[in-house]
């Protein structure tokens, strides 16, 4: 897994509340056997046209948006299928950071096995920052995931009804660790196997 | 202070619990289908791992297969014959058991984990699919997962899971004639929403849920999912244990006797208390149909599409007119009578025998209205064959319905069952998410009799007027 540490990146908005797991990666795209590929069907629905030319008003297509590493987006993000897709899909097309008011549990869980960092902001906060870089694409965010921050360097402007410009987002701290570290838990829970067999003995499963 | 039902479960599986790590949770049944596995055990295969414990690993093909009946493999699309032909290799290559279409044992894997008796009270069960929360009606806390974590169950039998929190569902009352478990759990959903129950886990309680069967209470939870929940559970009982008796995995003899002794102990104490409480009257139900592209967006029958200008939050307002753009529907205009194009009975929310009946007592002696195309998707093998011997499957086809073999279907329209552009499909399935059922279809979530009623008249229609 490709260690988290701090991000700089523009971001892109996605102003849509309940994007689920079907938006993000149809399941058409789920019939694939490897993990590839999943970056070009990455809310294919609302990204391409049925002719499958590129969708000019979907926020993905607008050049000012190219290169953004975060995303976004309205509360409820990522809920609906268990699929891991979605997530590949995300970090395969160039995210590594995603803003919501709130996540689904999977989505979560499956996000912080793949070094893509899910960040709870409050609802206020992610439409003062959804406003912003609609108004200023080329806004940086800094995310610094040892500080446990988000940051907009330089800037304090009342206009656009940014007050603040950092916030501090919650993690479990174990998962920090192995997203700094770039660790999975497969060795963790391999290194449990003396107690694995204790407890299967101890209940004779 | 008591346990409940969640706590006694997790308490009774959590192996490891180190300073400041999340809890290592041993898993006691692991369902695979061909969708969320191939990834997973290339892992394996990548570390040098063996699957650890085969014998608690249930495989089984149910999302991209074809329903049609006769469908030959060498007809199948590519893409869904190479991920069943995966399947297989991985199953013996890792030396899995595997439920094969070509066997006689196959369906939707929510559907044949209870039928087999894998399922049972107490167990943790996971699966890489969402739906996984079916399992909790027999007081199994059941929940999907990803295909990373696929992997850390095949290798290693366990999980590292947060602890999530409670949440108890109270259902009073009786329910009403041509009222469902369906509509019971689509009215919690429109009431607490689809990111709702983030991070806990639901127990329904109360004396409409010990009403109901076990396929009702598979409906209720395998829909746990829906309001955003982890996982869903329901206390097990006399239902519960006379459902598990005799099936293939049930414990036998000595050891049935012993284990309901045990089963009986997996209720929540009287004097626990729940992180959050929601209690729904029963008898205040209507059918429920959804209007929307959540399953949170949900009305009566007798009810209308909300407006906009009703709704506080500018949030929820978007939500709603891309929903109402999308689905092509007005702000206020009463549901019943929708157009429908499609109707699909199936999917592991109601694609067993007992939904199969409910809705074929509809459809006998009726037809599909001319202008809607009706299948019937049956759960597994086992639902088809037991739903041919009573004779359902031709009531289901002289009143017009088509007759299908199992799998998920339309439901994620991931095989060749798709609605078309604009096409309104009743659905007795589980989401209603945009694209879902084909590109550009349109869902209206259901129960079987509302959908075979909405067959019948080619419009969504009030069931209880027809019965």
């Amino acid at each position: 897994m490709q260690p988290f540490t701090t991000l700089t990146s523009t971001a892109l908005p996605l102003r849509t509340e309940n994007v689920d797991t079907d938006q993000i990666i149809p399941a058409r795209y789920l019939t694939a056997v490897t993990q590839e590929g999943m970056g070009d069907g990455l809310f294919s629905w609302w990204r391409y046209s049925r002719d499958g030319s590129p969708n000019p008003d979907f926020v993905l297509n607008q050049p000012q948006y190219q290169g953004s590493e975060i995303l976004v987006a309205g509360r409820n993000f990522g809920i609906g299928s268990s699929r891991e897709h979605a997530v590949w899909a995300l970090t395969q097309y160039g995210f590594r950071a995603v803003i919501s008011p709130a996540f689904a549990d999977i989505f979560y869980n499956n996000s912080l096995k793949n070094g893509l960092l899910p960040i709870r902001l409050p609802e206020d906060t992610v439409r003062s920052l959804l406003d912003l870089v609609e108004e200023a694409p080329k806004t940086s965010i800094c995310i610094d995931l040892q500080k446990q921050t988000v940051t907009l360097p330089g800037l304090a402007d009342s206009a656009s009804g940014i007050t603040e410009t950092s916030w501090s987002f919650d993690i479990d701290p174990f998962r920090k660790q192995c997203l700094l570290r770039g660790l999975d838990d497969l060795g963790y829970l391999l290194d449990k196997e003396d107690q694995i067999s204790a407890f299967e003995a101890a209940a004779s499963l | 202070m008591g346990k409940t039902l969640f706590e006694k479960i997790w308490d009774a599986h959590v192996i490891a619990q180190d300073e400041g790590a999340p809890a290592v949770l041993y898993i006691d049944a692991h369902l695979v289908h061909e969708v969320t596995s191939p990834q997973a055990f290339a892992t394996l295969r990548e570390r040098g791992l063996p699957v650890r414990r085969p014998d608690k690993t249930y495989a089984t093909m149910d999302h991209a297969i074809p329903t049609r009946i006769g469908a030959l493999e060498v007809d199948w699309p590519d893409d869904a014959a190479t991920q069943v032909r995966a399947l297989r290799q991985n199953c013996a290559e890792f030396d899995v058991p595997l439920y094969d279409i070509e066997g006689e044992i196959q369906g939707i894997v929510h559907v044949i984990g209870p039928e087999l008796g894998v399922t049972q009270p107490g167990m943790t069960i996971v699966c890489g699919d969402s739906h996984t929360s079916t399992h909790g009606a027999f007081g199994a806390l059941a929940f999907g997962i990803g295909t990373s974590e696929v992997g850390h169950v095949l290798a290693t039998q366990c999980l590292m899971q947060s602890k999530p929190k409670t949440f108890a569902i109270n259902v009073e009352g009786d329910l009403g004639t041509g009222v469902t478990a369906k509509d019971i759990i689509l009215a919690i959903i429109a009431k607490n929403g689809a990111g709702g129950g983030v991070g806990h886990v639901f127990e329904y309680r109360g004396p409409a849920i010990r009403a109901l069967d076990m396929a009702s209470r598979m409906t209720i939870c395998n829909m746990s999912i829906e309001g955003g929940a982890r996982a869903g559970l329901i206390a097990p009982d006399e239902t519960t244990f006379s459902y598990i008796k005799g099936r293939t995995f049930a414990p036998k003899g000595d050891q049935w006797e012993k284990a309901v002794s045990h089963w009986r102990t997996l209720t929540t104490d009287e004097d626990a208390v729940f992180d959050r409480e929601l209690t729904l009257d029963a008898s205040a139900l209507a059918p429920m149909v959804t209007y929307g592209t959540n399953p949170g967006q949900g009305v009566s029958i007798n009810g209308r599409v909300p407006r906009a200008q009703d709704l506080e939050d500018p949030a929820e307002r978007r939500s709603l007119q891309n929903a109402l753009d999308y689905m092509g529907l007005t702000e206020g205009q009463p549901i019943e009578g929708q157009h429908v194009d499609i109707v699909f009975i199936g999917s592991c929310t109601n694609s067993r025998i007992e939904d199969l009946r409910a809705a074929a007592a509809i459809a006998k002696g009726r037809r599909v209205s001319d202008h809607v195309e009706a299948l019937v998707v049956p759960g597994s093998k086992a639902v088809k064959a037991q739903a041919e011997a009573e004779g359902l499957d031709r009531i289901f086809s002289e009143a017009g319905f088509e007759w299908r073999g199992a799998g998920c279907s339309m439901c994620l329209a991931m095989n060749d069952d798709k609605a078309g552009e604009g096409k309104y499909v009743a659905s007795t399935s589980n989401r209603n998410f945009m694209g879902r059922q084909g590109p550009g279809s349109r869902s209206l979530l259901m129960s079987p009799i509302m959908a075979a009623a909405a067959a019948v008249n080619g419009r969504v229609t009030d069931v209880r007027e027809i019965l």
